[in-house]
């Protein structure tokens, strides 16, 4: 046992306050677990977000359509690496997907997943642009024209009825993307909403309250995104468009905090017998992450943002700035909510009688610096997928119908 | 074809429908004949009399020793705690460096209103939450009924450790994966006691197989009046205590 | 059938057959490429307990030590210390069944040891023999005075605790325990009968306590003093309580 480790215990074992089972004095899921499920809300929103477009005919939303779905995409290929950094053997993680065992909730993970990037969201994006990969594999130089015969598999048919046929996929696709959405974060929430040992996690709500500040993240980051790269690409920011998903985002808030104020008044109201050690908790470990961050930064201040711009006509400068403002406080106030439930739920005894303290890592392979990384390299392949995969097409020809 | 090979096909198809698994383990549940094999034969299990504990730590040092578990005071397979309830309601807890050494006192005498020792131990389930949540099967139940950490398929990715109510498993420090107290199977295989009940100087730890129907174990659970920790959530552990108070958790 | 074909969309062939290469791929990993043992619950358990079957034993069991200490078993299996087992104390043994020469258990005689379990402590139950370490004979090791394999609390006699009991109480924890009420006290017998006439005798001359306490005695592990020159005029008990002697630690 290395001698980092037994300082790194000594210390903590004087920050326990009350009692708790000596094997408890390590947190096992740290920073990138938080990450985990953040990055997987954001894909589950952003879909949904986009599914909006293809189902409900939500016509003012058709400029985030691509990105939105893009932006899933960038993220989903990002959100098992959390997971795969924290394992004790990350070597031996294909057993998850090989040989599941199958009565356990995060055996599900290869299949959710799997179903998710390949059966979702890949077909859709393929059936999305196969039309402009067809055309680019004819106008693009070499080796691009390969890249996109490769990616679009050699079809060519870009005939009328060949492309009404992708229209159909594509709405097909969506309408089974949406429960599918549902499942890849609600799976996420079930993770920790069914370990009936930990009285922070085990709540049927859990995976609703998962999926609900899954859409509101998921909408606030497009909503973001849409904003920095239609100014950074020098064009008109669609006003009519902003200002609908920044009312989906308020409805979406709406029932998130809705949700969340219930998850409160049932455990406070119920107050079985955690009720004493988590109360405590909340009061002293997560009295910033939760109460400051989490409700009033992340939750109450953008509500109040979003619902004083519905009622005020501002201009549209105005408007620009504080939806800006209030996508941002959503994030961090998201993250603050997957900080809350991830560690939270490991800072007290499970014998209910004591606390004890997460130190953060720096550097190291569960550090803050990684988990930096991890939320930084999501943007990096959006990059490169608006790069290869323009949701406004090329050479100024007007693709985005 | 009979039963049994149909159904474990069908949930070897499964594995490859999303969810699949989940009615897989349904459908196995359900077939009895799966887990016929584990009602006969033997079942091994550990009664510990609270009233008889002095505290004296040896089961917690003779764990470490037998079972190489990490030296420091941090890992711990098995740990004694002390309850004191005071006069004014207070509980007080303890279990510093699991329980080796004297506890230090630090409540008044006269403020005692009750105190005892309360052995600790992975308590072998037979419904258990670990072997349940285990992604790759590594936690599993032997037909013993004892449950075991295949450290050479365990992931490490501690959902075990945060299933398990009773903080019994730790993640070792040198092998990356999920230990925990395998009631010294490889003694006991081999018709020895496990070392924890080896050296109880009071036998306050009583081992035996539940399905022989003479041995202290069965005796102690025709005797006393036997509880077992965390009932209410429906692990059916297999440590059973005598005298278990109330605020024991 | 060619029908059929010509009436599936272009694309879902492309999509049906890329999927297809992929999950033929998955299958045959799963099913040729990944070992047998990872695969069959079966198994990967047999193995998992055969490398758990095989760990190493460090604690031999009671019974073992039997066969070649039978004289100190059968004497603890006699005593208050019956329900414990050798290694309790001796530490683990395996080694020592296997190679009796090379290895030696310890045998722990420091004083520190046997409070490990007879510290008195209110967490521990009631009639559980316990002492203060800090009053109950300070220094010396219990072995001196308690067979470990047959402890027994020391006693005065019974003729005169029935009414010396505090003085009793007082002996027992202290260095004194060991001596005998009458090797002091001159006792007659008419004492037990008429005990207020007849008093038992209180040493007048300090040759008593010079027999072990003096400089030239040869009984070792006493503190040793010059006594005939030591304290003027008194006799020893009247500056020293010998039934509690004061500790001198030095």
């Amino acid at each position: 046992m290395s001698i980092e480790l037994v300082d790194k215990l000594t210390e903590l074992l004087k920050q326990v306050t009350g009692f708790i089972y000596p094997n408890e004095i390590q947190i096992h899921w740290t920073l990138l677990i938080v990450v985990y499920p953040y990055i997987t809300g954001l894909v589950a929103g952003a879909f949904i977000l986009a599914s909006l477009v293809k189902v409900f005919n939500v016509k003012e939303v058709q400029p985030t359509y691509r990105l939105a779905m893009l932006t899933a995409l960038a993220f989903l290929i990002v959100a098992p690496l959390p997971l795969l950094l924290h394992l004790g053997h990350p070597e031996r993680s294909y057993e998850i997907f090989l040989t599941p065992n199958l009565s356990s909730a995060m055996a599900m993970f290869g299949f959710v997943y799997a179903w998710y990037l390949m059966l979702v969201l890949l077909l859709e994006i393929w059936f999305e642009y196969r039309k402009d990969m067809v055309l680019w594999g004819k106008t693009e130089k070499f080796p691009m024209n390969w890249f996109y015969k490769i990616l679009s598999l050699f079809s060519t048919d870009i005939s009328e009825k060949a492309v009404a046929f992708d229209k159909k996929a594509v709405k097909a696709i969506t309408i089974v993307g949406i429960p599918s959405a549902f499942i890849l974060h609600g799976y996420v929430g079930f993770i920790f909403g069914s370990v009936k040992a930990n009285p922070w996690w085990s709540s049927v709500l859990i995976p609703i309250v998962f999926l609900f500040s899954a859409i509101v993240s998921g909408i606030a980051i497009v909503l973001l995104l849409y904003m920095i790269i239609t100014t950074s690409r020098g064009k008109q920011i669609d006003m009519k468009c902003l200002d609908r998903v920044a009312s989906f985002l308020l409805y979406a808030v709406i029932v998130d905090f809705s949700l969340e104020v219930l998850d409160f008044i049932h455990r406070l109201y119920e107050s079985e017998e955690s009720i004493t050690i988590i109360t405590t908790m909340v009061l002293n470990k997560l009295s910033i992450s939760l109460i400051v961050m989490q409700i009033l930064l992340g939750m109450l201040l953008p509500l109040g943002i979003l619902i004083i711009v519905k009622i005020f006509r501002f201009n549209q400068e105005l408007r620009k700035l504080l939806y800006f403002v209030s996508a941002i406080m959503i994030q961090i106030g998201i993250f603050s909510t997957r900080w809350n439930v991830v560690i939270g739920g490991q800072m007290f005894s499970k014998s209910f009688r004591g606390l004890l303290t997460y130190k953060m890592e720096i550097f190291g392979l569960e550090g803050l610096l990684m988990a930096v990384f991890l939320l930084i390299l999501p943007f990096l392949i959006l990059t490169v997928l608006l790069k290869v995969l323009p949701p406004w097409g090329k050479n100024n020809e007007t693709n985005t119908t | 074809m009979n039963r049994r090979n149909f159904v474990s096909l069908l949930s070897q198809l499964l594995v490859f429908l999303p969810f699949g698994g989940t009615f897989g383990a349904f459908l196995k549940s359900a077939d009895k004949s799966l887990t016929a094999e584990a009602v006969t034969g033997q079942r091994y299990a550990m009664g510990i009399q609270i009233s008889e504990c002095i505290g004296c730590g040896r089961c917690v040092v003779a764990c470490k020793t037998e079972n190489n578990v990490p030296r420091k005071p941090f890992f711990f397979r098995t740990w004694v705690e002390r309850y004191i309830i005071k006069k004014d309601d207070e509980v007080i807890v303890q279990s510093k460096d699991g329980g080796v050494g004297a506890f230090t006192e630090t409540v008044k005498e006269k403020d005692i209103l009750r105190s005892f020792f309360v052995p600790k131990l992975c308590n072998h389930c037979d419904n258990p939450p670990c072997a349940q949540v285990c992604p790759v099967g590594a936690t599993f139940q032997t037909v013993e009924g004892i449950v075991l950490v295949d450290e050479n398929r365990c992931i490490g990715c501690s959902y075990c450790i945060q299933a398990c109510p009773y903080g019994a498993r730790y993640m070792h420090p040198e092998k990356h994966t999920a230990d925990k107290c395998t009631l010294c199977y490889h003694r006991i295989k081999k018709g020895m006691l496990p070392a924890c009940v080896e050296v109880c100087p009071m036998q306050a730890r009583v081992f035996g197989d539940l399905n022989s129907g003479a041995s202290p174990l069965a005796r102690l659970k025709r005797m006393k009046n036997i509880s077992v920790l965390k009932p209410g959530l429906n692990t059916k552990p297999k440590v059973f205590y005598t005298d278990l108070d109330g605020e024991v958790r | 059938m060619k029908i059929f074909f010509t009436k599936v969309p272009d694309p879902i062939i492309r999509l049906v057959i890329v999927f297809g290469v992929f999950f033929g791929v998955i299958l045959f990993v799963r099913g040729f490429v990944i070992p047998k043992e990872l695969k069959e619950k079966g198994i990967h358990r047999t193995s998992a307990i055969e490398r758990e079957l095989a760990s190493e034993i460090h604690y031999a069991g009671s019974g073992i030590c039997a066969e070649c200490h039978d004289e100190e078993y059968d004497l603890k299996n006699e005593g208050y210390h019956q329900k414990l087992s050798c290694e309790v104390c001796h530490g683990p043994a395996m080694e020592h069944t296997e190679e009796p020469d090379d290895f030696t258990p310890p045998a722990p005689r420091q004083r520190k040891f046997c409070p490990e379990c007879h510290t008195y402590n209110p967490s521990r139950p009631t009639g559980f023999p316990q002492i203060n370490p800090v009053a109950h004979n300070p220094l010396r090791p219990c072995i001196d005075c308690h067979n470990p394999h047959d402890p027994k609390p020391l006693t005065v006699p019974r003729e005169c605790s029935a009414c010396h009991a505090q003085i009793a109480i007082t002996k027992a924890g202290s260095h004194h325990v060991m001596l005998e009420c009458t090797v002091c006290h001159d006792t007659p017998d008419e004492h037990k009968s008429t005990p207020r006439l007849i008093r038992a005798g209180k040493p007048v001359k300090r040759d008593l306590c010079a027999s072990c306490h003096d400089k030239d005695s040869g009984v070792k592990e006493v503190p040793k003093i010059d006594v005939y020159t030591h304290g003027e005029k008194y006799v020893c008990w009247q500056c020293h309580s010998p039934h509690m002697p004061e500790v001198n630690h030095e």
